[in-house]
């Protein structure tokens, strides 16, 4: 055999991402058997009956077709606003959809993402600095490229983390350095657990050079606050790192006290020093929010403090790929310039995006409250984001069953959970979690009207595994 | 060349630094321009958008700042990576583009034309109408409950909807797929390579990427532990194979292709360039074969094939076969085999050799190359091994949907009886008639000039023909701290306003240049074309001919 596993890259056979590992395989195994699945394992709405926004589909079509546009009928089946907008976005392309753009993205469409961050932050925003990428996640893994040398190199990640962030890190070779968030605190980040895991790696050896947050947090759904945001700033300008700010859910917030403030906002308001030294690189996605267009593979990164000779080199980086795909250049433009009020699909839009967040807003409380109801799971309120991330309190019984299995114990909760509900999760390991304590995080991603009989289903499942494991000795920690 | 410049960057940073502190930022970007730019006609531009504009925004250019992230600590791979087809001399054209807007009596020409990249619809080749039909429908399914529908789109183009939005769970166009792509989306792929080879095909052993590239990534990414780890590719070559092997840390391993015999494969060439590769040490992996071959345009002859093919199996080397211009041969006596296809035949299967089919929605007759489609067909793994594609396949979720639509597409367009049928074959041939009619023109001109060598484009995009250069050009490209090649691609440029790649970007036998241009513009420009290049061609060896 010309290729062999041994011989495979050892940072290939390392990497795990466990959001379509086994859990997801073996429900897709158990979906071909004609078993009935509820996929929570991934942010993906549309996938779980969330509609497309109307506008940008509208828009879009009109752009993969620009025929349509010199069809004397067009406008029985668009409204004249997508009309006009596809008119614009083909006139910002240099051969429509099916040219490569600018490999950091068409210029006019980065010029509307620097228009949305000025208005966002009330902080001018450069379209330069710009780079559209093919979904967020690429745009992760090209500067993490740029960062990580070798196995010298540390990020600080959170933990629990979405697990791009591990994945990537080991692809490369580097060093993952975790700070831990506190679930008694709702996820709070305290810099004094910051500081201490950057002081154990040092002691090892490792060069700590980014630090990621994720805000609002995934799987945890925390917002940061003002002052924590402050704070972490703070301690990059001091220790040195380049901030790299995931945001993609920021437009999924889900209570009033804290609601998004951008790294680069609170950067800016800072001041000097810290405004003109503090590297940041900000991610941003169409997957996310109220759109939901996971399938378009659209995102984009913005860069605060980086030389421009590194930009330089991200921008040869990006060239060999080409160019982002084109169509969700466009989705990324619609939705950082969204129809106005006046626009003829104004009101259609206000009601479709206020219709998508105003539910996500009592799913995510459905799901809290269901959680907290049942036997040994406590779960913090998802206060934005898209997921829930309960503990499980596993009685000792479940951990020796597990064992016997040859499974990690919360995967061996999970694939239970999995068997007897169809609801598809992913276990708590797979961010990474304290030692001896056990999560799984699902979405708050199905239908409302859904949501009571998945709770009651799962509670049911819960409620019997407690009953068949607790054989009195205790359970895991809390 | 990009590195080049960066390299004298530094130089100059280093010497300005010895003399006094830090250059100022304005100046420096300056400098590199004057470094960049062609060394007499050009205005030198002082507002450059090579670099960022708003000194705010971006951080000091210093190498001995204290800032994490600055050129010095960046990973030294993607320092080493290079990627000519848009590099130096793109940004000269697009300089001179912005420029042209404002100063337009300061140039001999009145527009630049990009032949540097295979980008077909940036130069007028338009879609073909039935995949963009599917598309639209896709993109925005409402439009299949409308009546008013039946007006605009082809009946046929509403079934194939149809159809495809049925394979696609809830018919969610904006949901993540499976990281392989759709199932009913490779189940037409696979269906389409059977019927395109005879030989059955797996959808399992598909995987749907955003264009070709990502594919490649992902092998290399497989293959290299370390630089002890090499890849055969061969030279010259398209450098996503160099960039790809320089950013996963590996080695590149170069095989000659023989100009003189039309840009041939020897297997004796291989065998010595493998075992002088071992004898260094270096484990090589695989070999990267680019058929029809970019840059070259060769169509390599199925007894060639099975001579590769051989030789992989025997040296158990995985077989990377770059075939994303299948549907691009002009010439009667070529035609396209698969290697998949090739190694059926000669009756090897699954366990006798490792291969990997690389494919793209970008170019054909199809030019898609903005919706970033495309996938590799992965046979002869074993089971341990896919989960590992699968893996890192994974982690970027999928690919995007519209793409994995189109390759979908491409691979089981309209056939004979369907509604769309005589206009889908009527854009298809019409564009792949003017590709060979636009090869032919522009390999005849190429062949016309004093000193210049083309060898036919058999397939793909590309010309690259062999320029004798004269030795003053030689000592005048020297003298400008230029590599020969970019010397007269960017008196080219700056004479005519064509953008070409220099062949240093492809790399070539020592000591010979050439330039990659493109077939691609519509065939109205072409006589233009032929006449400025004809022109500067005899001006420049007017000048410097020995």
């Amino acid at each position: 055999m010309a290729l062999e596993y041994e011989l495979l890259n050892e940072n290939v056979k390392k990497c795990q991402y466990a959001v379509r590992g086994e859990l997801y395989l073996r429900a897709s195994e158990l979906q071909k058997e004609g078993k009935k699945i509820i996929f929570t394992n991934v942010g993906n709405p549309h996938a779980l009956g969330q509609k497309p926004l109307t506008f940008p589909r509208q828009v879009v079509a009109l752009c993969q077709a620009p025929f349509l546009l010199d069809d004397p009928n067009v406008g029985m089946l668009f409204p004249a606003d997508a009309i006009a907008r596809a008119k614009h976005y083909l006139s910002l392309t240099s051969g429509g959809l099916g040219a490569y753009s600018d490999s950091r993205g068409l210029p006019g469409v980065r010029k509307e993402v620097a228009e949305f961050i000025q208005r966002r932050d009330g902080y001018p925003s450069d379209p330069e600095l710009i780079f559209l990428t093919d979904g967020a996640s690429k745009g992760v893994m090209q500067i993490l490229n740029c960062v990580i040398r070798g196995e010298g190199d540390g990020i600080l990640v959170p933990v629990p983390q979405y697990p791009l962030y591990s994945a990537t890190i080991s692809l490369l070779g580097g060093s993952l350095v975790p700070y831990y968030l506190d679930e008694s605190e709702n996820w709070g980040l305290d810099v004094n657990n910051l500081r201490q895991s950057v002081a154990q790696a040092r002691s090892q050896g490792i060069s700590v050079r980014a630090m990621v947050i994720i805000n609002p947090g995934n799987p945890t759904g925390q917002c940061l606050s003002e002052a924590n945001l402050k704070e972490i700033l703070r301690f990059c300008y001091n220790e040195k790192l380049v901030l790299l700010g995931d945001e993609v859910y920021q437009q999924n917030i889900y209570q009033d006290e804290r609601p998004f403030i951008s790294s680069k906002k609170v950067l800016m308001e800072m001041g000097s020093p810290f405004n003109k030294e503090v590297q940041l690189v900000s991610f941003h996605t169409v997957s996310k929010g109220y759109w939901g267009e996971c399938g378009q593979r659209g995102g984009y990164f913005e860069m605060t403090n980086i030389p421009p000779r590194v930009v330089e080199e991200i921008y040869k980086v990006a060239s060999i790929a080409l160019s982002p795909n084109v169509s969700a250049q466009i989705f990324m433009g619609l939705m950082v310039s969204p129809p106005k009020p006046g626009d003829i699909s104004y009101d259609q839009f206000a009601r479709e995006s206020k219709g998508i967040l105003e539910s996500l807003r009592r799913r995510a409380k459905i799901m809290t409250d269901g959680f907290n109801s049942c036997k040994n799971v406590v779960c913090n309120f998802t206060e934005g984001a898209m997921y829930s991330f309960p503990q499980i309190r596993l009685p000792t019984g479940a951990l020796q069953a597990a064992k016997q299995a040859g499974k990690v114990p919360d995967v061996f909760y999970c694939l239970k959970l999995l068997e007897a509900t169809g609801i598809s999760t992913v276990p708590g390991s797979g961010f990474g979690q304290k030692e001896g304590v056990f999560h799984l995080r699902t979405t708050i991603l199905p239908a409302e009207e859904e949501m009571p009989e998945i709770m009651d289903s799962f509670k049911k499942f819960n409620d019997e595994f407690m009953t068949q494991y607790d054989n009195g000795f205790g359970y895991s920690r809390m | 060349m990009r590195r080049f410049v960066i390299s004298q960057a530094k130089n100059l940073i280093d010497q300005t630094r010895r003399r006094r502190p830090l250059p100022n930022h304005k100046s420096l970007r300056l400098r590199l321009l004057s470094l960049a730019a062609a060394p007499d006609s050009a205005p030198v531009l002082s507002s450059p958008r090579l670099f960022s504009s708003s000194s705010d925004m971006s951080g000091s250019d210093s190498s001995s700042s204290s800032l994490p992230v600055t050129l010095d600590s960046l990973n030294p791979k993607v320092l080493k990576c290079e990627y000519a087809v848009r590099g130096e001399i793109v940004n000269i054209a697009q300089r001179l583009q912005e420029d042209l807007k404002i100063n337009k009596d300061a140039y001999p020409f009145d527009e630049i034309i990009y032949c540097n990249i295979g980008n077909p619809q940036s130069l007028g080749q338009q879609p073909i109408t039935f995949f963009r039909e599917v598309l639209a429908l896709c993109s925005h399914t409402a439009l299949l409950d409308e009546s008013a529908t039946h007006g605009l789109f082809s009946s046929d183009s509403i079934d194939r909807a149809w159809k495809i939005l049925d394979q696609i769970p809830g018919k969610a166009t904006g949901a993540y797929s499976h990281s392989q792509g759709i199932k009913g989306l490779r189940d037409a792929i696979a269906a389409g390579i059977e019927a395109r080879d005879g030989f059955p095909a797996d959808p399992n052993d598909i995987f749907m990427t955003d264009g070709a590239s990502p594919g490649v990534h992902m092998m290399m990414q497989l293959l290299i532990s370390s630089e002890k780890d090499g890849i055969l590719c061969p030279i010259p070559q398209y450098p996503l194979y160099s960039a790809s092997i320089a950013l996963h840390g590996g080695s590149l391993v170069p095989y000659y292709l023989d100009e003189a015999s039309g840009w041939g494969l020897e297997i004796s060439e291989l065998k010595k360039q493998l075992e002088e590769a071992r004898s260094k040490g270096i484990t090589v992996r695989a070999l990267a074969v680019i058929n029809p071959g970019n840059p070259t345009g060769q169509v390599l002859a199925e007894e060639n094939q099975r001579e590769i093919v051989d030789f992989c199996k025997q040296e158990r080397l995985v077989l990377l076969a770059d075939e994303v211009y299948q549907e691009n041969v002009y010439v009667p006596d070529k035609k396209f085999h698969s290697f998949k296809k090739v190694a059926r035949s000669m009756g090897y299967g699954e366990k006798d050799i490792c291969l990997v089919s690389f494919q793209s929605i970008s170019k054909g007759y199809y030019g898609e190359c903005g919706k970033r489609g495309g996938y590799m067909e992965v046979t002869g793994f074993t089971s341990d091994v896919r989960e590992q594609i699968y893996k890192l396949a994974s982690v970027n979720l999928c690919s995007n949907i519209s793409g994995q639509i189109l390759a979908s597409l491409v691979m089981s367009p309209p056939k004979p009886g369907d509604d769309s049928y005589d206009s889908y074959i009527a854009e298809k041939e019409g564009i792949l008639s003017s590709l060979a009619k636009r090869a032919k023109t522009l390999e005849e001109a190429l062949n016309k000039l004093e000193g210049v060598t083309c060898n036919r484009a058999e397939g793909a995009m590309y010309l690259f023909p062999c320029i004798n250069l004269p030795q003053k050009a030689i000592a005048a490209a020297e003298a400008a701290k230029t590599a020969p090649d970019a010397f007269y691609c960017k008196r080219l440029l700056n004479a005519t306003g064509i953008v070409v790649v220099p062949g240093s970007g492809f790399r070539q036998v020592p000591g010979t240049w050439h330039f990659r241009c493109t077939i691609l513009p519509q065939e109205d420009k072409i006589p233009a074309i032929v006449n400025r290049l004809t022109e500067f061609h005899k001006s420049f060896m007017d000048e410097f001919r020995d």
